[in-house]
């Protein structure tokens, strides 16, 4: 099946664009950017429609990697229908970002290396989801994190975009660390670090042991999937270019922490514990950013803290044992926030740069194609049935009603906020009077075709691709309850949200204003993000960085590491002065001392027992 | 036969001999008296190279005597000149003021 | 018989060595130095190395010494000055000169106790025949390497000795 041409047709993209990029045209490093995508794409429906029915699991050997003592890891791909709709999404969106990324950069210089990192994320990206083990799985984990630095910081003559590169790629570093440690411990347990192999033990280990390893794994995942605490990331992430966000942030690299989880799932189920601290934690990030969202002004940063939000529902999925709904909700999600971030960049780029929300305002006449996607994403996200958000959201909750009540009545009102800040974007952005001063135009036919695709997904996606069912031999099987009173109140909670926000933003736009200064300390603290990122750095930046420059550069680095080699070289010196004295250039004293050399000599020998025996015959 | 000299006594004469030429070279301030200690030590080592051929009833003893005489002869030529070239330069024959290595 | 003589010119090599380290004068010490090489000789003699007997009397005595006391003459070195320098030499110099000969007496006692024991006529393998084919034989390549060394040691005489070119 030659699984390992899915990745390499975009390293190989990387390649050429990266050594050549400087000196081809546009047109041509377009097309090597996206026809290597568009190949790995066919390659993978290709993949699959060969693979008929999947039902096993399709592994592909190349060579064993690491052969030492008793670690044995190998360089194997593996598909399943997991990995396929992982495939899918990664490929298929990653696709039409790229066809999109040619109109919304087609002003801006660096252009060849934009292309080069994208082809390189999505060679690490599909490393990940086609990895077969968890050591193979961690190389594509670091590369998206590099590719996601590298991406963030692509404007990097501004100071604000390397912070946020550096930011992003720290914090993921920490989740890492848990990551590292979870492989370390799985590999002390199950003695290797493959799939099949980890997944066969795995139900007969010890709780205790599976809830380590689920807890480890859940750190990394906090990071690389933006929950709390390891979010911080994500918003300030935003400094990359839109197409960024939306592929990286939004649709694949994000989600690679749940994708890592539900694979994980049979050390999962063997542990409750540790699935309840993964629901709890997906549940409360959800409400936590839903929070942060309804008030921010800058339309990127609303969706930023909207998919770290959305994150937290899939968490919640995996961890109330609902998987296949958390791949589900995984897939739609890529679909409308994909969309919405592409959408918010086409509005950027119709009012060329702007990105405040209190800048816009009755852009629907001007942008109006523009405008009819973002709304259907904006139905998608805010569950209005049939469209896919509805389904994928609804089985979450059900889900969680299942586990504990209380999550799915904080997830309904988060479904609620959610609906809320979206609309209030749409509305602020769209309709009432324009306020801003730049002349809008609308965005290139080769922007607007990806968002129309996206549109589509996002409308029918949810009724004609049912994940469960697709995945249902996947994971362990559950009863899906349908309750339609839960599932009315959920979808209430969403309409109820999308009226508030017509009311405060559209029919009465002064209320808002009211309502901030009403509420005043409560806005402030939402709006500056509840002093998160101010308390980091109070407590853990700035300790660890004088510590560092007070005690580890200038004690020991300067003072004892350069002091004792310093300090050899001073006492070699000191030691020849000493020795100097002994060339006095006389030559009876030489005599004298060679005499005394070999009197020790002789005393030496004879220790050695070579005097005791007659020495000769 | 009760005439015979035990070994152990031309090994000790050997030793006497070669500690008396350590000290002419240790002790002596004469460039030339030292050169002469040196082949005195030179003598005593001939003496103790025959005294184990003898010992060992082979030849090869003596063949190494010879060739530290042969030694000994081109050494003591060149050696000499170099004194003299020392005197024609220094104008002194103490060894002690042939110090110019110092340090 | 050969007790008396070895010990009779033991004791004169003795005496004389002493009298190499001991005398001022550089030529009264040269002439000592002839003293030890004769009576070292007859000692060979003793020990069978014939050969080696006649080339000690021919070569060194005749030849060596003779180069000594012709420089010593044409030096004109005086007597030995009174001046010394040699601190490490004072200081320790006769400790170590003792424990070096105390060594290497009780070693040799040690090893060779009362073992072979020679007399004249014992060894009746040095004569020049049998010196001339071992000297052709095993010890063919020192033989042809000492030629090279007298060479270079000429050549370097005369270089070192020569006037100075004006």
């Amino acid at each position: 099946m030659q699984l390992w041409l899915i990745p390499i047709l975009p390293l190989a993209g990387f390649v050429i664009n990266g050594l050549l990029g400087r000196r081809l045209s546009r047109g041509l490093v377009s097309a090597i950017a996206i026809g290597s995508v568009l190949l790995s794409f066919a390659w993978v429906l290709k993949t699959i429609f060969g693979l008929g029915d999947l039902n096993s699991r399709y592994v592909e050997h190349y060579y064993t990697w690491i052969a030492s003592g008793s670690v044995n890891i190998a360089a194997d791909f593996a598909v399943d229908k997991l990995a396929v709709v992982m495939l899918l999404v990664v490929t298929g969106i990653g696709s039409l970002i790229h066809v999109y990324s040619i109109g919304y950069m087609a002003h801006e210089g660096g252009y060849y290396r934009f292309f080069a990192f994208l082809n390189l994320f999505m060679f690490f990206m599909l490393v990940l989801v086609l990895a077969s083990n968890y050591l193979v799985l961690f190389i594509g984990w670091e590369g998206v994190g590099l590719c996601s630095y590298l991406l963030i910081g692509f404007y990097f003559h501004r100071q604000s975009a390397t912070n946020a590169g550096n930011k992003a790629f720290i914090v993921n570093r920490i989740g890492d660390f848990g990551f590292s440690l979870a492989m370390f411990y799985i590999f002390k347990n199950f003695g290797s670090l493959d799939f099949t192999k980890v997944f066969q033990q795995a139900p007969g280990a010890s709780e205790a042991v599976l809830t380590t390893i689920g807890l480890l794994l859940m750190v990394g995942a906090c990071g690389k999937s933006a929950q709390l605490p390891l979010y911080v990331w994500l918003p300030d992430a935003m400094e990359g270019p839109t197409p960024v966000s939306a592929l990286i942030h939004a649709a694949t690299m994000v989600t690679a922490g749940v994708y890592m989880v539900a694979r994980s799932w049979p050390i999962y189920v063997h542990a409750p514990s540790a699935m309840n601290v993964v629901a709890t934690v997906g549940i409360a990030t959800a409400f936590f950013a839903a929070t942060i969202g309804l008030v921010q002004n800058d339309i990127k940063k609303v969706f930023a803290y909207s998919t770290v939000s959305q994150l937290g529902y899939m968490f919640v999925g995996v961890g109330c044992g609902a998987f296949s709904a958390g791949i589900w909700h995984l897939m739609t999600h890529a679909f409308f926030k994909a969309l919405l971030f592409l959408g918010a960049g086409s509005v950027i780029h119709a009012l060329s740069g702007e990105q405040d929300l209190r800048n816009m305002g009755g852009l629907r006449n001007k942008i109006p194609w523009t405008f009819l996607t973002m709304m259907c994403a904006a139905v998608a996200i805010a569950g209005v049935p049939p469209f896919s958000g509805f389904y994928s959201k609804d089985a979450i909750l059900l889900a969680a009603h299942e586990h504990a009540p209380w999550m799915y009545w904080v997830g309904v009102a988060t479904a609620g906020m959610t609906a809320f800040y979206v609309f209030r974007a749409m509305f602020l952005a769209f309709f009432g009077e324009y306020r801003g001063k730049e002349h809008a135009h609308e965005s290139p036919p080769v922007m607007l075709a990806p968002l129309a695709v996206l549109a589509l997904l996002s409308l029918v996606g949810g009724f004609l691709f049912n994940i469960p069912q697709f995945l249902s031999g996947v994971f362990p099987a559950r009863e899906a309850a349908e309750d339609n009173s839960l599932m009315l109140i959920s979808v209430g909670a969403g309409v109820i949200g999308i009226l508030l926000a017509w009311f405060i933003y559209v029919a009465k736009p002064a209320m808002a204003d009211s309502l901030a200064s009403t509420f005043g300390w409560i806005y402030k603290t939402l709006y500056n993000k509840y002093y998160v990122d101010e308390i980091y750095d109070a407590a853990i930046v700035k300790p660890l960085v004088g510590g560092s420059r007070t005690v580890l550069w200038k004690d020991v680095d300067a003072g004892l590491i350069d002091g004792s080699v310093n300090g050899v070289g001073t006492r070699a010196k000191d030691i020849g002065g000493v020795l100097r004295l002994l060339q006095s250039g006389n030559i009876r004293s030489y005599a004298t001392w060679v005499l005394f050399g070999s009197v020790v000599a002789i005393v030496a020998l004879a220790l050695a027992g070579i005097g005791s025996t007659g020495g000769l015959r | 036969m009760l005439a015979a000299v035990p070994i152990s006594w031309f090994l000790t004469l050997s030793a006497v001999l070669f500690a008396l030429g350590v000290a002419g070279f240790v002790f002596r301030r004469n460039i030339i008296t030292v050169f002469m200690s040196i082949e005195l030590m030179l003598n005593a080592v001939n003496l103790s190279f025959v005294t184990f051929s003898y010992h060992r009833q082979q030849v090869n003893g003596h063949l190494y005597a010879f060739f530290v005489m042969v030694v000994a002869a081109a050494e003591a030529a060149v050696g000499l000149a170099i004194i003299l070239t020392i005197f024609k330069n220094r104008g002194t024959l103490n060894i002690d003021d042939v110090d110019s290595m110092k340090n | 018989m050969d007790v008396i003589l070895f010990l009779a010119f033991a004791i004169i090599a003795v005496v004389c060595a002493i009298n190499v380290v001991v005398q001022t004068h550089p030529i009264s010490s040269a002439v000592s130095l002839v003293g030890v090489m004769g009576s070292l000789a007859v000692l060979y003699l003793l020990l069978g190395a014939e050969f080696l007997a006649a080339a000690q009397v021919i070569v060194y005595a005749g030849a060596i010494m003779v180069l000594f006391v012709f420089v010593i003459m044409l030096l004109n070195a005086g007597a030995e000055s009174k001046k010394g320098r040699s601190f490490t030499a004072q200081l320790l110099g006769l400790p170590l000169w003792v424990a070096f000969l105390g060594l290497m007496a009780y070693f040799i006692q040690r090893l060779y106790p009362q073992s072979t024991r020679v007399h004249f006529g014992g060894f009746k393998g040095g004569g020049a025949a049998e010196i001339g084919h071992a000297l052709f034989t095993t010890f063919l390549l020192p033989f042809e390497v000492t030629s090279i060394l007298i060479l270079v040691a000429i050549l370097g005489a005369i270089v070192l000795a020569r006037k100075e070119m004006d």
